[in-house]
């Protein structure tokens, strides 16, 4: 975190300078390390293992916070009798079906409601990253669930987490990340400590995590531990996910992915929404509890701003113009397909995949097979220069002269000269005001998008077809001003916020939101920044002229509500935990909750409520059920459904990992998400033969003074005079092993690229002692491409294509590689020895290993 | 100069008896360093803006002068950042300044070894009528079951977190309503 959120750090330093406890875990000893209280070495990809021993710890000892587990969580809940864990299946969860590589969640669900809540079959899920949606709101669960308050039900989820994490002990720890059990036993003991009414503790990630074949389950491990300990809700509690770019929470809100529309509301499927109403009670699960309940207002709401007088309950609001998903249609299928000559045109807007993605080759492969590529960057960057710079112009395998893709690079207006918001990472919108006019050509995505819809619509002005209603109908009206006709950025937010039809007024809050046509709303969770026509995101209120809170500094989605489910930040009778930790409580003499923060609660709903019988919606939830936007209130250690690959977090070893699975005989994933293209390759991990030829295990991460992909970093002068070079860090021990010189060249292989570095001999890295070998972990930084004032390898061609199950997120925090000193070689030459190492590694391009593990006998686990 | 003014003419010696004994402040200031105003104090206007880097989202305030950035400095106001900005967000001057930035359209013809000049509104229009014809070329009304599909995958685009809401909200609403689906930005990896 010091070393990729510097600022946000000292946010850490200030909570040490108060007597917290700081621990850090990373592969690298960094600059976060060296003011922390202790750090903990971790072999890269085993962190499942860790949390939880820590799980393990909790439960054993019976650390949890046992009121708010018992009230808050889904601890008591009984599971079905059909379910069986990984403990009894060597790996292997019930309902998995070797055919998809994918669960069916029957078995995974609460008693009695075994077939009619979850998604039942998750094939279907995994392709459209359905995970994705529920960011602003849980999946779906019958609320009115068997429950046994004691816990000692043989199948109540405590139990059933007792069980399953049982064999994560302090030894298992060790042997599996290679942390030193006093370490890890330090580590558990203040973490439990600081938990109960008086304390809580915080988990930060960086969103390395979900750079993962298992990245949601590292989360997931991570959000049972903070219910155990009752820090969810709670100021100085929390899951904190630092996010990586500066509005990419923004653009997960107001998706610019496949998947989703504004709000997490799904992207229609052919075959399972047909329907406006399906689409709806696929959200809404009629007859289900929680704040959910309402999909059928945004859903509405969200068509009638996108298509406006068009759209009207008749013609249920236009629901046949959206488009309609068939699968994976992702950026790597995407790419894939490129390079299949599948997609003509590609857009990139202020992103570098050249170097950003993984499997850089395959990437620009792919461009190098377009018709046309559109760049829209401050600077020339790798992507926009691929065929004229790029490695694979060295190696011969793109040809300027044969290379049919046709380039125009726009270029773009920076922060500074445009006006708009951006969502940080904790959920709050800032409005920058503009300072310049951008120079040149350079515009901002506002106007450039706008005036190409509205250049869209000119050309289509006249067209009979059906397929074109949709962009005829479209509302695309802002006001623009100034010489270059910019649109008003105050008028798409107004938008965004929701506006009654009829009158114009803006929205204040979701609650408003109706399913007859007379609301309009571009994104339901961000309702209320545009509240009384005023643009909240634009206050400035000065941090010395209001509380710790801030909450008038900008605005946080839902509803300026700074910590979610801050209800939890009371007691079940909506009393304070305690005087130190007061943050969201009952007033019983005004009959409302009130507290510092806007309460994440029906303000007059009090904490005695009960729910009558069948109750659905928000009415069926209980005064003392935080967690809202469940489907049964509750804080979920087990997750019946919404998580496609296990309703508990279990270890797997990394796709490319040169170590035995230690806890399971399956030995990685089984759900993740694999692509047989003959530009893909995964190097062989055991028990597959040959995992020796890439015997170490390597992982990337950021410097402070670089950005991501480089393109606004490695151009702008302090920062590449800062960091000039691209580098590897490795032991003093691996130096010794593979003859690399400190200040030297060195070499990295993998099954689908060679890329050079200058050698770092630094004791920031550790072997690490696992099952009784070492092994040794590289470390690079990402950053590095063939243009700006800095250049370098890039490390993200290294990797290769596996993605998560859940949310279709690649696992490029961690593959295998060999090390040899000396520079790589070049041309031909280069292509000649990824080629041999393929051979010696027994890599077929295009064919996986299967998912599910064959051991050495040959026997198949799990599909029991 | 009295021999006195002398002596405490001198750094040191003010560094070794003011308040100032590290010498970072008062005491190392000089004639020539005193005569001089920070850029910021002359600036025409300033804007309130947020770092484009990362998602902390320090606060940042841009000082203009004569339509130029002259200077951007932390917010001291912000309750996340506390008026500081890290490597990165301190460069942002640079990187809004910065000679290698592109300021004119540029243009890459099939099979051709080197760029060219484009108009913006050439530029645009040519991309639209591709979009038009690759749209064409791919459209599909129904699946093979005749149930609606309303889409083309014949183009994609990729990238919005380092963008605006209000411009990813364009972006969506603009490649929906062609039936374009395969959308993504930097979230996704
Ligand atoms: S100044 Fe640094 S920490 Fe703050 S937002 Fe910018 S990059 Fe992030």
């Amino acid at each position: 975190m010091a070393e990729a959120h510097p600022v946000g750090f000292q946010w850490v330093m200030e909570a040490k300078r108060r007597g917290a406890k700081v621990f850090h875990v990373d592969p690298r000893f960094t600059r976060t390390s060296a003011v922390a209280d202790s750090y903990l070495p971790i072999r890269a990809g085993t962190d499942i293992a860790l949390l939880g021993g820590v799980v393990r710890y909790i439960l054993d000892n019976e650390l949890d916070f046992r009121e708010y587990v018992l009230s808050y969580t889904n601890a008591a809940t009984i599971v079905s009798e059909e379910f069986s864990d990984t403990e009894d299946g060597d790996g292997f969860f019930s309902g998995f079906d070797p055919e998809t590589g994918t669960y069916v969640q029957d078995s995974w669900q609460y008693e009695g409601n075994e077939g009619s809540s979850g998604s039942g079959h998750t094939a279907k899920e995994r392709d459209s990253a359905s995970g994705l949606e529920h960011e602003s709101h849980g999946a779906q669960i019958d609320g009115d669930t068997p429950r046994d308050e004691t816990l000692q039900h043989p199948r109540c989820v405590y139990q059933i987490l007792k069980r399953h994490f049982a064999r994560y002990t302090p030894e298992m720890v060790e042997r599996v990340c290679g942390i030193p059990q006093d370490k890890f036993l330090e580590l558990a003991e203040a973490w439990t400590r600081n938990s109960g009414r008086e304390r809580t503790g915080m988990l930060i990630y960086s969103v390395g995590w979900t750079q993962h074949s298992v990245g949601v389950q590292y989360i997931r491990t991570g959000a049972i531990i903070q219910l155990l300990l009752g820090n969810m809700g709670r100021p100085g509690g929390g899951v904190m996910a630092l996010r990586g770019h500066a509005s990419i929470q923004g653009s997960t809100d107001i998706p610019t992915l496949f998947n989703l529309l504004p709000g997490y509301l799904p992207m229609p499927h052919h075959a399972d929404h047909p329907t406006f109403d399906e689409w709806v009670d696929s959200i809404r699960h009629p007859g289900q509890k929680g704040f959910w309940g309402n999909a059928g207002s945004f859903a509405a709401s969200l068509l009638k701003a996108y298509w406006g007088d068009a759209a009207t309950p008749e013609n249920d609001y236009c629901y046949g113009y959206l488009p309609r998903l068939t699968g994976d249609h992702g950026t790597y299928q995407q790419v894939l397909n490129m390079i299949d000559g599948k997609i003509k045109g590609y857009f990139l807007l202020g992103q570098n995949p050249a170097v950003g993605s993984a499997h850089g080759r395959a990437q620009r492969l792919g461009m190098a097979n377009l018709d046309w590529l559109v760049v829209r960057d401050l600077f020339m960057i790798e992507s926009a220069t691929f065929w004229q710079n790029g490695p694979e112009v060295a190696t011969g395998e793109i040809v300027p002269k044969e290379c049919r893709t046709e380039v125009f690079f726009l270029p773009a207006a920076s922060h500074v000269e445009k006006e708009g918001t951006f969502t940080q990472t904790q959920r709050l919108l800032q409005w920058r005001e503009k300072a310049v006019e951008p120079p040149g050509d350079a515009r901002s995505e506002l106007w450039f998008f706008y005036h190409l819809g509205r250049k869209l619509r000119e050309k289509l002005a006249d067209s009979p077809l059906p397929r074109d209603r949709a962009l005829l109908d479209l509302t695309w009206d802002y006001p623009t001003h100034g010489p270059q006709a910019e649109p008003s950025a105050e008028a798409v937010l107004r938008e965004i916020n929701g506006y009654d039809v009829a009158t114009g007024r803006p929205l204040s809050s979701f609650a408003e939101a109706r399913a007859d046509g007379s609301t309009a709303i571009g994104c339901w969770i961000y309702t209320g920044v545009y509240a009384d026509g005023v643009n909240q995101a634009a206050r400035r209120k000065s941090r010395h002229e209001q509380d710790w809170v801030a909450a008038e500094w900008g605005w946080a989605w839902p509803a300026n509500r700074r910590i979610l489910y801050n209800r939890a930040s009371a007691d079940p009778d909506g009393n304070p935990w305690s005087e130190r930790k007061r943050y969201v409580w009952w007033d019983a003499e005004k009959s409302e909750w009130t507290g510092y923060d806007v309460p994440d609660f029906e303000k007059t709903k009090p904490p005695s409520y009960q729910p009558p019988p069948g109750a659905s919606g928000t009415e069926g939830i209980a005064g003392d059920d935080p967690f809202i936007m469940q489907g049964d209130g509750k804080g979920w250690l087990y997750a019946p459904s919404g998580v496609l690959d296990g309703p508990l977090p279990t270890h797997y070893e990394p796709v490319e990992s040169p170590v035995r699975n230690p806890l399971y005989g399956q030995q990685a994933n089984p759900t993740r998400k694999m692509y047989a293209h003959p530009v893909n390759s995964v190097n062989p991990s055991p028990p597959e033969q040959h995992s020796q030829v890439f015997p170490y295990v390597f992982t990337v991460s950021r410097l402070t003074e670089h950005h991501t992909a480089g393109a606004m970093s490695r151009t702008v002068s302090p920062l590449a005079e800062l960091q000039p070079e691209m580098f590897v860090e490795v032991s003093p021990e691996l130096a010794v092993e593979r003859g690399l010189a400190h200040l030297g060249w060195a070499h990295l292989v993998s099954g689908r690229a060679v890329i050079e570095a200058k050698v770092l001999v630094t004791d920031r890295l550790t072997p690490l002692r696992v099952e009784n070998r070492l092994i040794h972990q590289v470390w690079l930084p990402y950053h590095f491409g063939f243009e700006g004032l800095v250049t370098g390898d890039s490390a993200n061609d290294l990797f290769g294509i596996s993605l998560d199950p859940n949310v279709l997120i690649q696992e490029s925090k961690v593959g295998t590689c060999d090390v040899r000193p000396g520079r790589r070689p070049t041309g031909p030459a280069l292509l000649d020895l990824v080629a041999d190492y393929q051979r010696r590694a027994g890599i077929n391009p295009g064919h996986n290993a299967p998912a599910v593990t064959t051991d050495s006998e040959g026997k198949e686990h799990g599909a029991s | 100069m009295g021999l006195r003014t002398f002596i405490e003419g001198w750094p040191v010696y003010r560094q070794l008896t003011g308040t100032d004994p590290l010498g970072r402040g008062a005491a190392a200031k000089s004639d020539g360093s005193r005569a001089l105003t920070a850029r910021t104090e002359d600036a025409d206007s300033v804007a309130r803006s947020v770092c484009p880097y990362c998602a902390v989202g320090c606060g940042q305030r841009v000082f203009v002068k004569d339509g130029q950035v002259s200077q951007i400095e932390g917010d001291p106001d912000s309750p996340i950042s506390r008026g500081r900005l890290c490597p990165k967000g301190s460069a942002s001057k640079s990187l809004v300044t910065s000679p290698l930035r592109q300021t004119t359209v540029r243009y890459r013809r099939p099979y051709s070894t080197q760029w060219e000049d484009l108009e913006l509104d050439t530029a645009l229009d040519m991309i639209a009528d591709r979009m038009l014809a690759a749209r064409e070329q791919t459209w599909e009304d129904v699946d093979t079951q005749g149930r609606p599909l309303n889409r083309t995958l014949g183009f994609s685009s990729l990238g919005g977190a380092t963008l605006d809401n209000e411009e990813n909200y364009l972006i969506k609403k603009l490649f929906t309503a062609m039936g374009a689906l395969q959308i993504e930005n930097q979230a996704r990896i």
